[in-house]
C-alpha cells in the first residue's frame, strides 16, 4: 500500500509539472502583457523598461526555468493586473467556488444516488421510466442554458432569488440547483447501470441462495461494489467543479476561481493564469488520490496490492 | 445492415434518437431550400417580435419570434445547426482518428511509447477541459478552424485510453500472432488487423463524444470564443439573448431547446449503439 501511494504521488507531481509546463508555453503565445499594461501611446522605452522589470525580456527557456523553480517554492509571481501575489488572488476566490461546488456535490450526489438506486431496484416500473427520462433530459441540457431558464422563471418572473452575485444563501440556490441537476443526472444513470451489472454477478446469487437478508445482500454485496465506478465519477466531477465552472460562474456572476482565470486569460495576466491552473490541477489530482484510497476501503482486493 | 435496422426498430429509445438525429441532419442539409427568412438579415421594424403561431405559412410569420435585431429565430436556429453540426462532426472525426491511432500504437508497442502516451493523457486529465479549451482558443484566436482543433483536443484521449485497453487484449489473440508468424509488418498489423477490430468501440465513443462536443461548442460560443458573428450559432444566440431576458424570453429559450433536443437524440442513439455493440463500455468512461 505504501509503495502504491508513493508511486501515485510521484505520478501526481509529474502531472502537475506537465500541466504547469503546458500552461507556461501556451500562455506565452497569448500576447505581450506589457502592451496591455501601459496606456495607449507609451513609448518603446517604457515598453522595454516594463518588460525588463517583469522579466519578459529574457530568453523563454530561462523564464521557464525561473518560474518553475519559483513555483516549487510556492512563489507564482506578482499579478500584472492586481499587483499582488498571483496565488493570493486565486486563493481568495477559492471559498466562493468551494461553497458552490460543495452544495452541488452534496445535493447532486444524494438525489442522483437515490434516483439511481430506485431505477435499478424497481426495474421495469413507471418509477424507473421517470427517473431515466429525467436523467436523460438532465444530461442533455446545457448547464448554462438551464441556469438562464432558472433565472427567467425564479428571478425575473417570480422574483424569489437574485439573478446573480454571491454572499447569501439566496444567491446560492439557483447556481447550486443548476449544477446539482447536472451532477445528479450523471450519477443516477451510472449508479443504475452499475447496480444492474452487479446484481447479475454469481456471488450475489450465492449470497441470496445462502439465505442472507435482502437488505444485507443489497448493502454488503451489491451496493459496495456498484459504488466503485460511481465514486470515480464523483471524484472527476468534484475535481471539475472545484476548478470553477466557468460558464456557470459567468451566467450567475459568481465571483469564483473559474471567472478569475477566465479574466486573467483575457487580460494576459500570466502569473494568475499559471497560479490558477496549477491550483486547479493540484486539486483535481488530490481529489483523485483520495478516490484511489477509497477504492481500498471498498474493495479489499485493491487494499492488498 | 438489415439486422442492424431490425434491432434498432425494436428499441424505442434508439429509434427515437435515430429519427430525431436524421430530422436534424436533414434540416441542416436542406436549410437554404426550406423557404426560411435570411438568418442574418435584420429588420429593425420587427425587433423582438413574440412567437406567433397563427398564419404559420404566411411570409411574415415568426413561429419562434425575432431577436433584438429583428432576425427570425427559427431561421437562425436551423442555419445555426449547419455550422454547429459541421464543427462538431469535424471535431469528432479529427479527435477520433488521432485518438484511435494513438490508442492502437500505445496498446501495440506497449513499453516506453505506451508509458509516455498514458502520462500525457494523465496530464491532460488533470486540466479541466473547459480551462484547456479557453487557454487554447485564447492563444490561437477564435475561428471556426481553431474551434475544431480545440474540441478535438478535448476528445482524443477518450478514444486513446479505451482503444489502448482493447488492443492490449487483441494483440495476444491468434489472428494477430499468426499475422506475425507469416511476416506481416507492424503497420500492416496495426492498420489491417487491429484497426478493423476497434472500429466498433471507436464508433460508439464517437457518438457519445458528439453529444458532449455539441454542448462544449455551445458553451465556448456562449463565452464569445466560438463561431464569430454574424454567423448564427446556438451558444452565441443564448449569450446575446441573455441581455433581453426580462423582455423577450423566446430569444434564449428556443436555441437552448434546440441544443437540448440535438444532444438528447445523439445520446439516445449513442447509448443504444453502445448497448447493442459493446455493453462493457458502459462503466469505462
Amino acid at each position: 500500500m505504501t509503495r502504491y501511494l508513493v508511486g501515485k504521488l510521484a505520478e501526481s507531481l509529474l502531472a502537475i509539472w506537465g500541466v504547469v509546463t503546458i500552461v507556461f508555453f501556451v500562455s506565452r503565445v497569448l500576447g505581450d502583457p506589457a502592451v496591455l499594461l501601459l496606456p495607449v501611446g507609451a513609448g518603446q522605452q517604457d515598453l522595454d523598461a516594463l518588460r525588463a522589470s517583469l522579466g519578459l525580456d529574457r530568453p523563454i527557456l530561462e523564464q521557464y526555468l525561473i518560474s518553475v523553480l519559483a513555483m516549487v517554492r510556492g512563489d507564482f509571481g506578482i499579478s500584472f493586473q492586481h499587483q499582488r501575489p498571483a496565488m493570493d488572488v486565486v486563493l481568495e476566490r477559492m471559498p466562493v467556488t468551494a461553497t458552490l461546488a460543495g452544495t452541488a456535490l452534496v445535493f447532486g450526489t444524494l438525489i442522483g444516488a437515490v434516483a439511481g438506486a430506485i431505477a435499478a431496484l424497481k426495474r421495469g416500473t413507471i418509477s424507473e421510466f421517470i427517473v431515466m427520462v429525467a436523467a436523460l433530459l438532465g444530461q442533455a441540457t446545457p448547464v448554462f442554458w438551464l441556469g438562464i431558464m432558472l433565472i427567467l422563471v425564479f428571478s425575473v418572473d417570480l422574483g424569489w432569488f437574485p439573478t446573480g452575485g454571491s454572499g447569501t444563501v439566496a444567491h446560492l440556490v439557483l447556481p447550486g440547483l443548476t449544477l446539482s441537476v447536472f451532477v445528479s443526472a450523471s450519477i443516477a444513470r451510472l449508479l443504475r447501470s452499475s447496480l444492474l451489472d452487479i446484481m447479475r454477478e454469481d456471488y450475489v446469487r450465492t449470497a441470496r441462495a445462502k439465505g442472507l437478508l435482502p437488505r444485507t445482500v443489497f448493502f454488503w454485496h451489491i451496493a459496495r461494489n456498484a459504488l466503485i465506478p460511481v465514486i470515480t465519477m464523483i471524484g472527476i466531477i468534484a475535481g471539475e467543479l472545484l476548478g470553477g465552472s466557468v460558464v456557470i460562474e459567468t451566467v450567475f456572476a459568481w465571483p469564483g476561481v473559474g471567472r478569475i482565470i477566465m479574466q486573467a486569460i483575457q487580460a494576459q495576466d500570466f502569473p494568475v493564469i499559471q497560479a490558477g491552473v496549477a491550483l486547479v490541477a493540484a486539486i483535481f489530482i488530490v481529489v483523485n488520490l483520495l478516490v484511489d484510497l477509497l477504492y481500498g476501503v471498498l474493495d479489499p482486493r485493491i487494499r492488498r496490492r | 445492415m438489415k439486422a442492424f435496422f431490425l434491432a434498432l426498430l425494436k428499441s424505442r429509445a434508439g429509434l427515437f434518437g435515430f429519427l430525431l438525429v436524421s430530422v436534424f441532419v436533414l434540416a441542416a442539409a436542406l436549410a437554404p431550400y426550406l423557404g426560411l427568412p435570411v438568418p442574418t438579415r435584420s429588420n429593425l421594424l420587427a425587433r423582438m417580435v413574440a412567437p406567433t403561431w397563427t398564419g404559420l405559412f404566411s411570409p411574415g410569420a415568426h413561429p419562434f419570434g425575432t431577436d433584438e435585431l429583428g432576425r427570425d429565430i427559427l431561421s437562425r436556429i436551423v442555419h445555426g445547426s449547419r455550422i454547429t453540426l459541421a464543427i462538431a462532426a469535424a471535431a469528432v472525426i479529427l479527435g477520433g482518428i488521432v485518438g484511435t491511432l494513438l490508442g492502437i500504437v500505445a496498446g501495440y508497442y506497449r513499453g516506453m511509447v505506451d508509458r509516455v502516451l498514458m502520462r500525457i493523457v494523465d496530464i491532460q486529465l488533470a486540466l479541466p477541459l473547459m480551462l484547456l479549451a479557453l487557454l487554447v482558443v485564447a492563444a490561437l484566436g477564435p475561428s471556426t478552424r481553431n474551434l475544431v482543433i480545440v474540441l478535438a483536443l478535448t476528445s482524443w484521449l477518450r478514444y486513446a485510453r479505451i482503444i489502448r485497453g482493447q488492443v492490449l487484449a487483441l494483440r495476444e489473440r491468434e489472428f494477430i500472432l499468426s499475422a506475425h508468424a507469416i511476416g506481416a509488418g507492424t503497420w500492416r498489423i496495426m492498420l489491417k488487423h487491429l484497426l478493423p477490430n476497434v472500429m466498433t468501440p471507436a464508433l460508439v465513443i464517437a457518438t457519445l463524444e458528439l453529444a458532449r462536443i455539441i454542448i462544449m461548442d455551445a458553451a465556448l460560443s456562449f463565452l464569445g470564443l466560438g463561431v464569430q458573428p454574424p454567423n448564427p450559432s446556438w451558444g452565441r444566440m443564448l449569450a446575446d439573448g441573455r441581455v433581453y431576458i426580462s423582455t423577450a424570453w423566446w430569444i434564449v429559450t428556443f436555441p437552448g431547446i434546440a441544443i437540448l433536443l440535438t444532444v438528447l437524440s445523439v445520446n439516445l442513439l449513442g447509448d443504444w449503439l453502445r448497448d447493442h455493440f459493446d455493453p462493457k463500455l458502459r462503466t469505462m468512461r
